[in-house]
């Protein structure tokens, strides 16, 4: 009789780079920025045969009132080249790395990660980010030239466009006959023209076509244009959501979306990230869990995470004392600058933060405790394993992008002591089977467009 | 061995920089675009105990145009992102030094400054940079952000005014690109619990850079490296291309044809160094030469049991499809003949040599097993590896100095 075999949880370990989660005072707090760091993770990861390893990125200083922000971990590698370099000290995972769709001209992105697929064999990704600030423009030639509403546009335009290039040559471009000197099977190889709204190229692209043909995709996106985006041209999108119901709900919507634009269910994967605390008692975990976020909630944290909501200076108001009465100031220049704004709709946000602080009877401090992020995963690796196992099988993800507050080794005890749970109850493979990213996420290898089909997509 | 002794470099270009190289038996065509390929190459010139490697790149393909794609078949065509093959050989190389060539035309300053600054960190202060200027249409069009006006070759006076302009804007890129590597101090990083911070945001500064071009922020997203200011090198041929290596440079690596012409390229580059105000450090002057050695076994006539002669090969390849024809001098003889030009150069005043191998899978053996060899029989060379930790030792380059900007920081303080 033969049975389905389980459903595998995909993992991905993550160097999140800038943020106000990593604890630096830790006592095993290690480099934001040596190699040996990535090395770490990345060679982690492998030995407990995730997917792939993830890097974050950010192309402008934290700013508080126009002052570089002091107090969050700060510096990071550029993505391609520490990714590269990764791919000397591993043989397995992916390499994924955020770049931003906004600040780079799609023939140099296209070039870029192709060659580190070639450089990898076969294990690149590209989680495509855009923004649109002039605060991140001012780094660059162009400016922070996008409206808000375009970017998008753009952003569509550019993966498109990107994709056209890893598809200019063909599989069998390259001949290489000694005898007969024919090194190219076309004079034309690698021709492309894109012309478009957004960009006007055309010419012959200079990297051949690589392993995976066409590099791993990743996205996020939670409003409706951002999940066709990605339901469209994604292989993975992370997921916001951690909570069972909303996995689901989420889950179900992106597949769904994926089907209308003629795509199975297995070609795309969805990721929330998550945190985890281990201990060997549940009582244990929780407070760890509860010692972290005193240490990751400084009055410096504190205050940033509701100045970004509200706009303002509020260091005129007590921690101790109640939420403030006064209404966010949208209109006012921007106060923090460089951060991920992931609230939808500021006056929203306060008026449930205030309801919420009425309810319980908060003070801000308290109102900050209650609702800053937590890991999704605090008990003993067996309750871990089960939790994050029950999540996956019941369809709330098809994995999870892990980090830690521990840099670099913070994720050494997920891999000593959760994995070999996963892997006994054959959620997650022992070995890794395959050479590629798109093997390990078992993704189809890409059919390469004919180099003069039209692509679907935005491109007029 | 003092620290202005001769120092080697080995440019890397596919299968070599002869057009039918990728023919020979020895060559790899179908790993050019593999990682274990430039692995092998750059292990093999670090072994031979050269002092740096540059690897050829481009925003467009190679051709046989000037300024134009071409549409030959029987050559090597396309090539991967050079910093990327530098990223990816810096964690399995020590000692010997990385200067990938990456184009600053079309390119953004910012993302190639912690672009080089990270390949500092994971070579452990290996890294350099080798500026290309870019006036090929071609490869504007493939970026697609502005047009080049039509010129008829090079010596079309509107190609001379592009040229300039280029130069100008290449030489206020490399400025981004520097003041950005000192936009971090080497000490802002500070991890004082005490008062909250992981950083003293005094001492990471904006560049605030406004030109003609461009106006770029700052600071970078990435800390000081080790080398703090990694090397910048320039290949140059005339006066326009001398002035951005006065301007900007640590290394200049020039094609004298000769001699006589090597002392006049000498004059000029330190005349371009006058013109160009240069404080600190004077140029480094280089001679490229694309090199192809005798086989080993030594010539008949020395009493050796033959091999194929370097001139023979040249003239059988040549024959094969399009000849050799380089910017650079070519040399085709024993390593003892080649060794002599090296040594006349370096008493002209040249600080070292770029080698070219003809055939990378022939040459950069011989070279790291004859050539070096017989330089330091001449004594030119060091027996032992250069005990220099960073590119910048291993050049003879003084450490950088502290952050531009840290001077500000002190007379703020002090104010």
């Amino acid at each position: 009789m033969t049975s389905t075999p389980r459903k595998q949880i995909i993992l991905a370990a993550y160097v999140g780079g800038v943020n106000e989660h990593t604890a630096w005072e830790h006592p095993d707090a290690g480099s934001q920025i040596a190699f040996s760091t990535f090395r770490h993770v990345a060679q982690t990861a492998e030995r407990g045969r995730f997917d792939y390893f993830f890097l974050a990125e950010g192309l402008a200083l934290r700013a508080r009132d126009g002052r570089i922000f002091d107090h969050d971990i700060a510096g990071r590698p550029d993505t391609l080249p520490v990714l590269a370099a990764l791919a000397a000290v591993t043989e397995h995972i992916g390499l994924v790395g955020t770049l931003n769709a906004t600040f780079n001209e799609p023939y140099e992105l296209a070039r870029q990660i192709a060659s580190l697929d070639h450089l990898s064999g076969g294990r690149a990704g590209w989680n495509v980010v855009t923004s649109f600030d002039a605060f991140t423009g001012a780094n660059f030639r162009r400016g922070g030239f996008l409206p808000h509403a375009d970017r998008y546009v753009r952003a569509e335009e550019t993966v498109a466009t990107i994709r056209e290039l890893w598809d200019a040559w063909a599989q069998d471009a390259i001949v290489a006959d000694k005898a007969s000197g024919q090194f190219l099977r076309e004079a034309d190889a690698g021709a492309f023209a894109h012309h478009g709204s957004q960009f006007d190229t055309e010419g012959r692209f200079t990297v051949p076509r690589s392993p995976q043909g066409r590099p791993v995709i990743v996205q996020a996106g939670v409003s409706p244009q951002g999940r066709d985006f990605a339901a469209s041209t994604a292989d993975a999108i992370f997921s916001p959501y951690s909570t069972l119901a909303e996995g689901q709900a989420f889950y179900a919507d992106i597949k769904e979306r994926a089907a209308r634009f003629g795509r199975g269910p297995d070609e795309i994967k969805i990721l929330p990230s998550a945190g985890f605390v281990l201990g060997d008692t549940h009582a244990e975990a929780e407070e760890k869990a509860r010692h972290i976020k005193e240490q990751q909630l400084s009055d410096k944290t504190i205050r940033v995470t509701f100045e970004q909501v509200w706009n303002r200076d509020l260091s005129g108001f007590d921690l101790d004392g109640p939420v403030p009465g006064i209404d966010p100031d949208p209109e006012a220049p921007t106060f923090i600058q460089g951060r991920a704004f992931i609230f939808q709709d500021r006056f929203q946000t306060v008026r449930s933060w205030r309801e919420l602080a009425d309810e319980r009877g908060l003070t801000f401090r308290g109102l900050a405790h209650a609702v800053a992020r937590e890991a999704n995963y605090v008990g003993t690796p067996a309750q871990v394993a089960d939790q994050l196992d029950a999540f996956v099988q019941q369809d709330g993800a098809d994995g999870v992008v892990i980090g830690s507050h521990v840099v670099p080794s913070g994720i050494d005890e997920f891999v000593d002591r959760v994995v070999p749970l996963l892997q006994e109850r054959g959620s997650l493979r022992t070995e890794y089977s395959g050479t590629t990213l798109r093997d390990n996420l078992g993704l189809p290898v890409p059919v390469r467009a004919a180099a003069d089909a039209e692509l679907a997509g935005a491109c007029a | 061995m003092t620290s202005n002794r001769l120092r080697i470099g080995v440019a890397l270009e596919g299968a070599g920089w002869h057009p039918a190289a990728w023919r020979e038996p020895s060559a790899r065509p179908q790993d050019l675009f593999t990682p274990q390929y430039w692995v092998d190459l750059v292990r093999t010139a670090e072994a031979g105990l050269v002092d740096f490697v540059t690897i050829e790149d481009s925003l467009a393909l190679q051709s046989s145009e000037f300024l134009s794609p071409d549409d030959r078949t029987d050559e090597v065509r396309g090539r991967l992102d050079a910093v990327l093959i530098a990223s990816r050989v810096a964690p399995v190389t020590s000692r010997i030094g990385l200067i990938p060539t990456a184009t600053v035309t079309h390119t953004e300053p910012f993302h190639l400054s912690k672009a080089i600054a990270t390949l500092d960190f994971t070579s452990e202060g290996r890294a350099g940079w080798q500026v290309k200027v870019s006036g090929r249409p071609d490869e504007a069009a493939h970026v697609g952000r502005r047009a080049y006006p039509e010129v008829d070759g090079p010596d079309d006076p509107a190609f001379g005014a592009l040229v300039t302009e280029l130069f100008d804007e290449a030489a206020d890129a490399v400025e981004v690109v520097r003041r950005l590597w000192d936009s971090w101090e080497d000490d802002a990083e500070i991890r004082d619990a005490a008062t909250d911070r992981f950083l003293d945001a005094d001492k990471v500064h904006q560049i605030d850079f406004e030109g003609r071009f461009f106006s770029v922020r700052g600071p970078s997203i990435t800390p000081r490296s080790p080398q703090g200011q990694p090397v910048v090198a320039a290949l140059a041929h005339a006066a326009v291309p001398y002035l951005l290596a006065a301007r900007q440079a640590d290394l200049v690596f020039t094609t004298p044809a000769d001699a006589d012409h090597a002392r006049t390229i000498l004059n000029e580059v330190r005349a371009a160094e006058i013109t160009a105000a240069r404080n600190g450090e004077p140029l480094q002057v280089y001679a490229d030469l694309v090199v192809l050695l005798d086989a080993p076994g030594g010539r008949p006539e020395d009493g050796g049991d033959g091999g194929e002669r370097a001139v023979d090969r040249l003239a059988r390849l040549d024959a094969l499809g399009r000849p050799l024809a380089s910017d650079a001098r070519i040399v085709a003889g024993s390593a003892a003949e080649v060794a002599d030009i090296v040594a006349e150069l370096h008493a002209l005043g040249y600080t070292g040599v770029r080698l070219r191998p003809g055939v990378v899978t022939d040459d950069l053996p011989r070279i790291a097993d004859q050539l070096i060899p017989a330089l330091q029989q001449r004594g030119l060379l060091p027996d032992d590896a250069d005990t220099a930790e960073t590119l910048r030792g291993l050049l003879g380059l003084p450490d950088a100095a502290p952050s531009r900007y840290a001077a500000t920081t002190t007379a703020a303080a002090t104010a």
